[in-house]
């Protein structure tokens, strides 16, 4: 298996989308949320499958209609985002494990082999442009919503409207990491590399800085160990990523 | 809207499910003046709040003088103390969401007399002064007409409470501001109010502190006997 440049190409512009999302959903304590979200995918996938449709096409669309009702359940029930998220999980990997199977799944779960297409070169280039977009010209109303919905709703912010389009982000990144990672390892690549800017960070545009830099460097080193030891990069990408992290914690913080 | 208001409510109702929080509630507030509410935990003080600026659904109406702008002092945050964000990351996002300028930001730390190197610290690592008074420089970013304070001094010791009363004071006066201000220090509401709206269960009372702060009513109020200290120069006419 040699580099494939357009590979390496999607795997900087994933990571450093993956590497800024992945800092608001850590101040908002998405977490978990992140891994669990990744695995309402899983019966688009096997839809998507069934129906002779791009898995990536079925992964995405379920992933912005279990968005949408996660935001609808939330802004009408006032239940917590994460016992939402819990339900929609388990349910969604039920039915995926249900109607998607053999290697399919496993590639579902692991993330993808072989070469991108053009197509899927230049989507995955207009969507992490997208992404990197949303999230930098955002980050104002996204850092005065996280710390004070009445604070950001004085300032003239529409706070439902700005939690819709960053679940909507969200779920775009996730769906921009799948066919590379897996559902299983995508959630991993938005919060690992966060959690590492937000240990060493001082301010908010120093953890920006520090988590995409993360998140890139496990995306390229990743893809480039996989093509020289013949193993899948999902796997490798997290292995660098989670190495940053236990890394940072070596570096002592005012906290300790 | 009658001249000089800078709000009138009008029969707000707001509801939880079944539970009814606040009921039929009506008041005006003058521009410029100051406005207390108080009232026992959980009479909806904060509810008040939150649908005076839109965030909850309520019946009846709510109507700021046209081109209000408002800044908003909550309460407590819910976030972790070891978020990598500063005083200066919140002061520049409030700057560039108003569409202030942002040297706004260093000039609301002055005016709160919050010294500007202590805004590149994270927000956890500030005293719990420090912060209410970077909470109420954030407020004061994109100039607002109206500052609605929510127990802008709870968790800060005796001395900072004073001294943050008589800076929200003076910055009202100073800039000519109105102040919707929630306490549970009836001393600090005698003295700096000019009206109090008092939230209880079941029914709601407004007029000036003198009217209000009388031990009979504030008894009805709050279920038991509540003493306060009032200070020499109190309440405002």
């Amino acid at each position: 298996m040699g580099l494939d440049p357009s590979a390496l190409a999607i795997s900087v512009v994933a990571g450093a989308a993956a590497g800024l999302v992945g800092c608001f959903a850590v101040m908002r304590r998405m977490t978990l949320a992140a891994d669990a979200i990744s695995h309402i995918a899983l019966p688009g996938i096997g839809f998507a499958i069934a129906l002779h449709v791009h898995p990536t096409l079925g992964a995405s669309a379920m992933l912005l209609v279990g968005t949408l009702l996660i935001w609808g359940i939330e802004t009408k029930t006032r239940i917590a985002t994460e016992t939402i998220i819990g339900v929609m999980f388990s349910t969604a990997l039920a039915v995926g494990s249900m109607i998607t199977s053999g290697e399919a799944l496993i590639e579902a779960l692991f993330g993808g082999t072989g070469r991108l297409t053009p197509v899927e070169v230049v989507l995955g280039l207009v969507v992490a442009a997208t992404i990197v977009t949303f999230i930098l010209r955002q980050r104002h109303r996204l850092v005065l919503a996280l710390v004070s919905p009445e604070i950001a709703r004085t300032a003239g912010i529409d706070v439902a409207r700005l939690d819709l389009r960053f679940l909507l982000v969200f779920a775009l990144t996730i769906a921009l990491g799948l066919r590379y990672l897996g559902v299983l390892l995508i959630g991993s690549l938005v919060i690992v590399p966060a959690a590492t800017g937000k240990r060493l960070a001082r301010n908010l545009n120093e953890m920006l800085v520090i988590s995409v830099a993360v998140a890139v460097l496990s995306t390229t080193l990743g893809t480039y160990a996989a093509s020289v030891l013949h193993r899948e990069a999902g796997p490798l990408v997290v292995i660098v990523a989670a190495t940053c992290f236990f890394a940072s914690l070596l570096r002592r913080t005012p906290d300790g | 809207m009658k001249e000089g208001n800078a709000l009138e409510v009008d029969a707000i109702t707001v509801r939880f499910g079944r539970t009814t929080v606040l009921e039929n509630l009506s008041f005006d507030v003058r521009r410029g003046t100051a406005l207390a509410i108080i009232g026992p935990n959980g009479c909806g003080k904060t509810v008040l709040f939150k649908a005076l600026v839109g965030a909850l659904p309520h019946e009846g109406q709510i109507r700021w003088a046209g081109g209000t702008r408002l800044g908003y002092v909550p309460q407590k945050l819910d976030i972790e103390r070891d978020l990598p964000v500063t005083g200066q990351d919140l002061l520049r996002a409030k700057a560039r969401v108003s569409g202030a300028a942002d040297e706004e930001g260093g000039l609301a730390l002055d005016m709160v007399g919050l010294a500007r190197e202590l805004s590149g610290k994270s927000i956890g690592a500030l005293s719990g002064g420090q912060f209410q008074r970077l909470l109420v420089a954030v407020a004061l970013v994109g100039g607002p007409d109206v500052l609605l304070l929510d127990e802008p001094t709870a968790g800060v010791d005796e001395r900072g409470q004073e001294t943050l009363n008589d800076l929200i004071d003076r910055l009202r006066v100073e800039r000519a501001m109105t102040t919707l201000l929630i306490s549970h220090d009836l001393s600090v509401v005698y003295r700096y109010a000019n009206n109090v709206l008092c939230l209880s269960r079941g029914h709601a009372c407004f007029g000036p502190p003198k009217a209000i702060l009388t031990p009979a009513l504030l008894q009805e109020i709050y279920q038991a006997p509540v003493a306060f200290h009032v200070h020499d120069d109190g309440p405002r006419s």
